[in-house]
């Protein structure tokens, strides 16, 4: 059945009517924010007279030009600590044979096993003793440190697969190790560095209950933070808490738009294993 | 050390290859320095506190005094004697359940219909994963107006004459929960679908084709040679549909609260309620440690599989 026959054809009409009924939500989510408070037609039928008052309020009244700027903050350094820790450290495990090697592997794979809850609140007593509670770099320091077992556990797995020959060639060139790293390893590592990139900075953009904890009480706020504080405030109005969705939601949207063939291909290849 | 204390020709070792790591031992001991920063951060976000965190469920912490006393096991039992508590771990198991076939049972459908010859596949793709990549709490925001009883969800069932099906979704009882478990599928239906589509892909034209010279219709194909060769995305799909159903929080947390009643609370909403409003610090990690359980063993179960598929499969 290589050609378009009538029965593709049926599953295309299928699968066409399947996907704008899942996109549905986004359409009203859209629509509503659009829309004159005043106006009371049904959420669903399209907004006669579009405004873009709702997300003027909603930018004034949510806070949400601070809000993602830290998430930004706080996404960037994260990933990039995580990424330089994690490939740092998956190249000893990877190629060294020895009995401790094999030991801190396997201690660090226990992390895969530990959900974060169980951690998170011990370590909120240490982090309110540290006077970190309420910055950034609280969540940053979780976050570092919690992605990476997963991270390290997709970096030996790609670079069990990679031949040694360049960077032993850069050795007997005379390079110091870290030097062959730098140069040599961390670039041939670029294919699951985007797919470690991708699925963390997902996972530290739309994390919620670490920063309702470690930011309550202060002034700064992530996007899930303020767009929950933000909701809870205006429920009644649902224009204005659309508008606040829509903005909140723009960062990562227009990102994944722009890059989805990469971002696709990071979520199913990272998963593989 | 730098490199030119070593005077050792690597050469013949390299082009001696596959594994002949003797020559190159005393080089690459140094290496265990890379490890320092990652282990170090580790150690202190995950493996201190969660073992602190196993111990304290074993005292009567209140997340504030110094002082605290060793009570045993009296924080488990105390759950199994809270009647909300016992709940909310049977509804977090049923709901992670739920979640796990719903969404791969859907997922796997729609990776089949875009991995099709149709047209759109491409751009279908990319709509039905982007609920994937939104943030919870603005999915759980949208969802909770659409499912309220004047909602979009409501009226859409008006207008295709279901209206015997129309709902107080989050504001009875019964139901909220499964309202909640309806909109963790939908954002994360696509999810299942693009690793379901990796292990499509990677299944050779020739299987598909052989099936089909031998005669199989559509159904029996797909039961005896394409279901089997998913092994590996199923395996990895069901684990982290279940892990995520367990951990559940954020979705909960913004359409219900856990509410009406304790209707829809999950661990979770009850180790976050239990520790941050009531104070009840050591009884809340106890519920963690209880999670914990859970998902490790579901966790090495997966590890265990997979190691199995990938033994069977060489």
């Amino acid at each position: 059945m290589r050609s378009y026959s009538w029965r593709t054809f049926a599953l295309e009409f299928v699968m066409l009517a399947v996907t704008v009924a899942f996109a549905f939500p986004l359409y009203v989510l859209v629509n509503l924010s659009l829309r004159d408070p005043r106006d009371t037609a049904s959420a669903a039928s399209l907004t006669t007279s579009p405004t873009g008052r709702n997300y003027a309020d909603a930018w004034q009244q949510a806070g949400l030009g601070g809000a993602i700027a830290n998430s930004a903050l706080v996404t960037i350094a994260s990933v990039v600590v995580i990424v330089l820790v994690s490939s740092l450290a998956a190249y000893p495990l990877a190629r060294v044979t020895s009995a401790w090697s094999r030991a801190v592997f396997l201690l660090v794979m226990l992390g895969l096993l530990l959900p974060f809850q169980l951690a998170l609140l011990p370590l909120y007593q240490t982090i309110r003793d540290l006077h970190l509670l309420g910055t950034p770099w609280a969540l940053v320091l979780f976050y570092s440190g919690l992605q990476v077992p997963f991270a390290t556990f997709l970096y030996v797995g790609f670079l069990r697969a990679l031949p040694r020959e360049y960077e032993e060639a850069a050795l007997i060139d005379g390079a110091t190790q870290f030097q062959a790293f730098r140069s040599i390893v961390f670039p041939l590592l670029r294919p699951i560095t985007g797919t470690v990139v991708i699925l963390n900075a997902v996972l530290v953009w739309n994390d919620f209950l670490t920063p309702l904890l470690y930011l309550s009480g202060s002034t700064q706020q992530t996007i899930p933070v303020a767009i929950f504080g933000f909701l809870g405030q205006y429920v009644s109005q649902w224009e204005l808490v659309f508008a606040g969705l829509v903005i909140g939601s723009l960062p990562i949207l227009f990102v994944y738009f722009a890059m989805q063939r990469h971002i696709i291909k990071g979520f199913a290849g990272g998963l593989k294993g | 050390m730098s490199a030119h204390t070593s005077t050792r020709p690597p050469v013949q070792a390299s082009a001696a290859d596959p594994p002949s790591p003797a020559p190159r031992r005393p080089r690459r001991n140094q290496l265990w320095f890379f490890l320092v920063p990652a282990v170090a951060l580790y150690t202190f976000v995950v493996l201190v506190p969660s073992g602190r965190g196993a111990l304290l469920a074993f005292t009567d912490w209140d997340g504030l005094s110094p002082d605290r006393a060793w009570i045993g096991f009296d924080n488990f039992t105390a759950i199994l004697d809270d009647a909300d508590a016992r709940a909310a771990v049977g509804q977090t198991l049923l709901v992670a359940v739920a979640i796990t076939i719903v969404q791969n049972a859907v997922g796997l459908l729609l990776a089949l219909g875009v991995n099709a010859r149709i047209k759109s596949r491409n751009v279908l793709r990319v709509f039905l994963f982007a609920p994937a990549v939104m943030t919870p709490v603005v999915v759980g925001a949208l969802w909770k107006n659409l499912l309220a009883p004047d909602g979009a969800v409501n009226w859409a069932l008006d207008g295709i004459g279901l209206s015997s099906l129309k709902q107080d979704w989050l504001g009875d009882p019964d139901v909220a929960i499964w309202s909640v478990v309806g909109v963790v599928v939908w954002q994360f239906a696509g999810y299942s679908m693009v690793i379901f589509l990796a292990g499509l892909q990677g299944i050779p034209q020739d299987v598909y084709e052989a099936a089909e010279v031998d005669g199989a219709g559509p159904v029996r194909r797909f039961r005896h040679v394409i279901f089997p060769l998913l092994a590996p995305a199923t395996t990895i799909n069901l684990m982290l549909s279940i892990i995520g159903g367990l951990k559940l929080f954020d979705q909960v947390w913004v359409m219900t609260g856990g509410g009406p009643g304790h209707s829809s609370e999950t661990l979770s909403t009850l180790i976050y309620k239990d520790a941050f409003q009531f104070g009840e610090f050591a009884y809340s990690i106890a519920l963690a440690v209880i999670l914990t359980i859970f998902v490790a063993i579901i966790s090495s179960g997966q590890y265990w599989l997979l190691r199995r598929q990938e033994e069977s499969s060489r």
